[in-house]
């Protein structure tokens, strides 16, 4: 067996599950997610890092997964748009997102939503500009942004409103 | 009651499973499939030697390793030709892999399928492919020297030319025109490349059936219709075996247009040749190099005007670079040479353009299509003529508008449909004076002096454009109401993120008198509807809009037929509701749509209780009659398409301010001010997100993106890293005004709205920045450092 398809046996909990698998050292986060575990909400846009659709949760703080090797997560907690939901009803982010129309493909969107839940968690208050540089490391490319800040603004409106309720809030690690 | 739902900004029916990463785009398909990846040229311009795939032989998990030479029958052909034209006389296609030369970096040469895409990329890497170097033909006007050619039997690297000219109405030629005004200017333009960079890449994913010999496609496409026919002729198989379907699609904006790509018909071709489901998932980098871009152009203008600013004659020659094939045809350049009117009478125009082969990437259609720069040609060329006259700008431009009396107005050219370029409706006059109310355009040049008193440079610019939208020649839709009163809506069209599912549901709950909820709609998928032209040309909502509403009067029709024989009363009194068909008045006398569907099917056999209605004991049926009247056909549902005699000319008006910084050049924009006129609005919050989205790649376009070739021809920022897509900080904040004209070519009144807001914002930000810096702008994009190396020219 080749350096390429030596199998390590990776665990970690996703979305409050514990999930294994055995892959190759080489495998991204992304990948893995998806094609191991078989959760293809995390998208890929790019492999390198710069458009932040594969944004996910890893131990509450988002990374890009397509910049991460799934060997490196072994025993840590993930979160992907998949975990965002509570029970029966959306979070507050997704909530926001349908609302103000801040997806139209939806391709980038899992990781806006991913990036906006961590930041809410710790500004549930954000000013315009917080809000603004808190999904510009996120490329989306037919919304135009407007409606995602519109969104972010929202979401925190939402959270505010269902406070005390941590089940809605979705995505917390 | 049943709400009116056309016209409402009703939530989109996509959301809830796209939030919550329930939605499937291609790459979700397949989880086993065996993973396709390419070896592509590292090289602009050369002849392949030698293909030694040996070393990849050894790779654990490799299953495939095809190149040309193995392709059997029309796929070993070129690619089609998709839209031929008489003045393309020298059009040229790729082989979906390459035989013999490459012309550009990027081009597919080996296909190699493994147990997964790390191993099919290391099978990659280990092919040898040596090449004979050639002259790469890069820049459109060093190609057009013809010294080196892309294909050695193209002269002068000119794939097509096309004149065009509309005498003045005193029968003069634009030339004398021009030489008889009293006024008269000559200059040139440039706008560099971009390209539509959709999130997520092209893709396509095949299995093959061996036991019935059909095969089924997924692909990442716009018009998964033609792609079945397509993959049908080049593997030989009757289209009946053949279903294609685009699953959620991660943006298009023009590149998923283009088909078959070699992928689209190479992965099929594998998936029945090895019986095993093969997928192909584009990564960035050969986005980049492998897919398309556009907008690259240069223009010469001749214009000749008199005192008040009419154009009396207008000659513009357009050099338009096409890459190295030209599937799409010369679409892009008509649409440039004929949209570039606007909304403008010209008294006499001519316009000619060469359409140029470079070793670069192919150019097709990105959303605008042409526009971007034709308006950046004519509002360019407006400027200075209002500059040179010392007029306000919207004055001169005024003084050129078609009346809002004057429609149809028929601008004497032939459009990208084939048909004359004939505008259906509009109001220029009242679209300006919304626009200059809204930004404030009478009193900017207080503002203005206000800001230069304090040391900052800020300026106006405006942009005005007429898009002929919902091309034909026809898309059809299909509405079936099922015995549980549930109401399934087809189209064959695609979707990329437009909210179809939205608005079409919109439509056949307002035309069926049903609540929204029991509608369901399916788009791109051939096992529903097989009849389709594609998504593209901002024509998806006048097309299939039309169509489903058509369709859904048909079923309209019969149901109440249906209905007023069960309730004995004229069909004319009968209104349906919330899904209910009752007598107008008299809410007692009133049936289901549900029953009605049971009733319109005649049956021998109940499947269920409600179905005992129809069955032939049940005493519904009239003696008299066959159960299944002649002209009659069983089952509640209607099918209708929608042709059109020719395209609708949405138009609209953009204002901005920026500011530039008087050191460093940066450019900011401070307002960004939208009036669109797309006729009736289905549903204004989707409508708001198309424009946003526009005018966000339209300031990329003026302010950010370019592909970068070098002389070699390597694109040299072929990376999200390198080619600057605006993030959220880049983007203004867009406000926007909604004029309607409806359409009176068309049913619902409605026209495209997909393309419009990317379509003036070159030629608007120009207009800005030459308003605050007194320089002529003659090229797009503009980076502050092309903005400071400008200002030293002009000051040197």
């Amino acid at each position: 067996m080749s350096e390429e398809t030596t199998r390590y046996l990776v665990t970690l909990v996703v979305n409050g599950v514990v999930r294994e698998a055995a892959v190759p050292a080489r495998r991204l986060l992304s990948d893995f997610l998806r094609h191991d575990l078989g959760l293809t909400g995390t998208h890929v846009g790019c492999e390198h890092g710069v458009c932040g659709a594969c944004t996910v949760l890893l131990d509450g703080e988002p990374v890009r997964s397509c910049l991460t090797f799934a060997v490196t997560v072994d025993g840590h907690e993930v979160t992907t748009v998949e975990g965002l939901a509570g029970d029966n009803e959306l979070s507050p982010v997704q909530r926001a997102f349908t609302e103000c129309h801040g997806l139209q493909c939806g391709f980038c969107t899992p990781g806006f939503l991913c990036a906006v839940t961590a930041f809410l968690r710790d500004n549930p208050a954000p000013t315009e500009e917080e809000a603004l540089e808190a999904v510009s490391g996120n490329l989306c490319r037919c919304t135009g942004y407007q409606n995602i800040i519109k969104a972010v603004h929202r979401a925190a409106e939402i959270q505010a409103e269902t406070q005390g309720r941590p089940e809605d809030r979705g995505g917390r690690a | 009651m049943t709400t009116k739902l056309f016209g409402e900004p009703v939530q989109r029916r996509e959301d809830a499973r796209l939030v919550t990463g329930q939605g499937h785009y291609l790459d979700d398909f397949g989880p086993g499939a065996l993973a396709a990846a390419f070896v592509r040229s590292p090289h602009a311009h050369a002849r392949i030697t030698d293909i030694d795939v040996s070393a990849a032989l050894d790779v654990e998990g490799l299953v495939a390793v095809y190149t040309w030479e193995d392709l059997p029958g029309a796929l070993a052909e070129p690619l089609p030709l998709l839209i031929p034209h008489p003045a393309l006389t020298h059009g040229r296609t790729a082989y979906p892999l390459a035989r013999d030369i490459v012309r550009h970096v990027g081009e597919p040469v080996v296909m190699v399928v493994a147990e997964d895409r790390y191993l099919a990329e290391d099978a990659c890497a280990l092919i040898e492919v040596e090449y004979e170097f050639l002259k790469p033909v890069v820049g459109v006007e060093e190609a057009v020297q013809g010294a080196h050619l892309v294909h050695e039997d193209v002269p002068g690297n000119v794939g097509a030319h096309l004149v065009q000219e509309v005498p003045s109405r005193e029968g003069r030629s634009a030339a004398d025109a021009i030489d008889a005004a009293p006024h008269r200017l000559e200059f040139r333009l440039d706008i560099e490349r971009s390209a539509s960079m959709p999130l997520e890449g092209r893709g396509v994913y095949a299995r093959w059936d061996a036991g019935d010999g059909s095969l089924r496609v997924y692909s990442s496409t716009q018009t998964s219709t033609s792609v079945r026919m397509a993959v049908a002729a080049k593997l030989g198989l009757p289209l009946p075996k053949v279903e294609v379907i685009a699953p959620d699609v991660g943006g298009g904006f023009g590149v998923k247009i283009v088909h078959p790509w070699p992928e689209e018909i190479l992965v099929p071709w594998a998936a029945r040749t090895l019986g095993r489901e093969v997928k192909w998932t584009e990564d960035r980098r050969e986005h980049f190099v492998s897919s398309a871009h556009e907008r690259a152009q240069v223009q010469h203008v001749r214009v000749g005007f008199d005192d008040e600013g009419r154009v009396l004659g207008l000659d513009v020659t357009i050099l338009h670079d096409h890459g190295a094939y030209t599937p799409y045809g010369i679409i892009v350049p008509i649409i440039t040479s004929t949209q570039l009117l606007g909304p403008y009478k010209i008294g006499a125009y001519r316009v000619e353009f060469s359409s140029i082969y470079t070793n670069t990437v192919q150019v097709t259609p990105y959303r605008g299509a042409g526009r971007p720069q034709a308006v950046f040609c004519m509002e360019r060329t407006l400027d200075r003529v209002a500059a040179y006259l010392g007029k306000d700008r919207t004055e001169v431009r005024a003084a050129n508008f078609i009346g809002p009396d004057e429609f149809p107005y028929d601008q004497g050219l032939i459009f990208q449909d084939g048909r004359p370029l004939v505008y259906d409706s509009g109001n220029y006059p009242e679209s300006l004076r919304m626009l200059k109310e809204m930004v404030g355009w009478d009193s900017f040049p207080e503002m203005k002096a206000r800001a230069a008193a304090e040391g900052r440079r800020i300026g106006i610019g405006i942009g005005c454009y007429v898009e002929g939208t919902g091309v034909g020649p026809y898309e059809g839709g299909h509405v079936q109401v099922t015995s549980d009163g549930r109401v399934h809506v087809s189209t064959g069209l695609t979707s990329q993120g437009q909210g179809h599912e939205t608005v079409f549901a919109q439509i056949a709950a307002t035309e069926l008198g049903v609540p929204i909820e029991r509608v369901s709609v399916v788009t791109g998928d051939t096992r529903r509807f097989g009849y389709a032209v594609g998504t593209f040309a901002s024509r998806a909502a006048v097309m299939s809009g039309n169509a489903i509403a058509l369709a859904c009067r048909k079923v309209r029709e019969k149901a109440l037929r249906i209905a007023a024989d069960a309730l004995e009363a004229d069909p004319r009194d009968l209104e349906i509701t919330d899904g209910i068909v009752h007598v107008a008045g008299t809410p007692s006398a009133s049936i289901p749509l549900a029953t009605v569907a049971v009733l319109s099917n005649p049956l021998r056999y109940a499947f269920d209780e409600e179905a005992k209605r129809a069955t032939q004991f049940s005493g519904t049926s009239a003696m008299d009659r066959p159960p299944v009247d002649e002209g009659e056909e069983p089952g509640l549902e209607g099918r209708d398409y929608y042709s059109p005699i020719r395209s609708t000319f949405a138009s609209g008006m953009h204002a901005a301010i920026v500011e530039t910084d008087p050191e460093t050049a940066e450019i900011t924009i401070l307002r960004y001010a939208v009036v669109h006129d797309c006729g009736k609005l289905i549903n204004p919050m989707i409508v708001e997100g198309q424009i946003h989205g526009g005018v966000a790649q339209g300031v990329g376009g003026a302010l950010y993106e370019k592909m970068v070739y070098d002389e070699h021809g390597q694109l040299l920022n072929a990376s999200f890293m390198d080619f600057l897509m605006p993030y959220a900080t880049e983007v203004p904040r867009i406000e926007t005004a909604h004029l309607e004209t409806p359409s009176p070519l068309n049913p619902l009144g409605i026209k495209g709205a997909g393309e419009a807001g990317v379509i003036p914002v070159s030629a608007v930000i120009a207009s800005a920045i030459e308003d605050a810096e007194g320089i002529p702008i003659d090229r797009m994009p503009i980076s502050p450092s092309d903005l400071y190396t400008l200002r030293l020219r002009l000051a040197g």
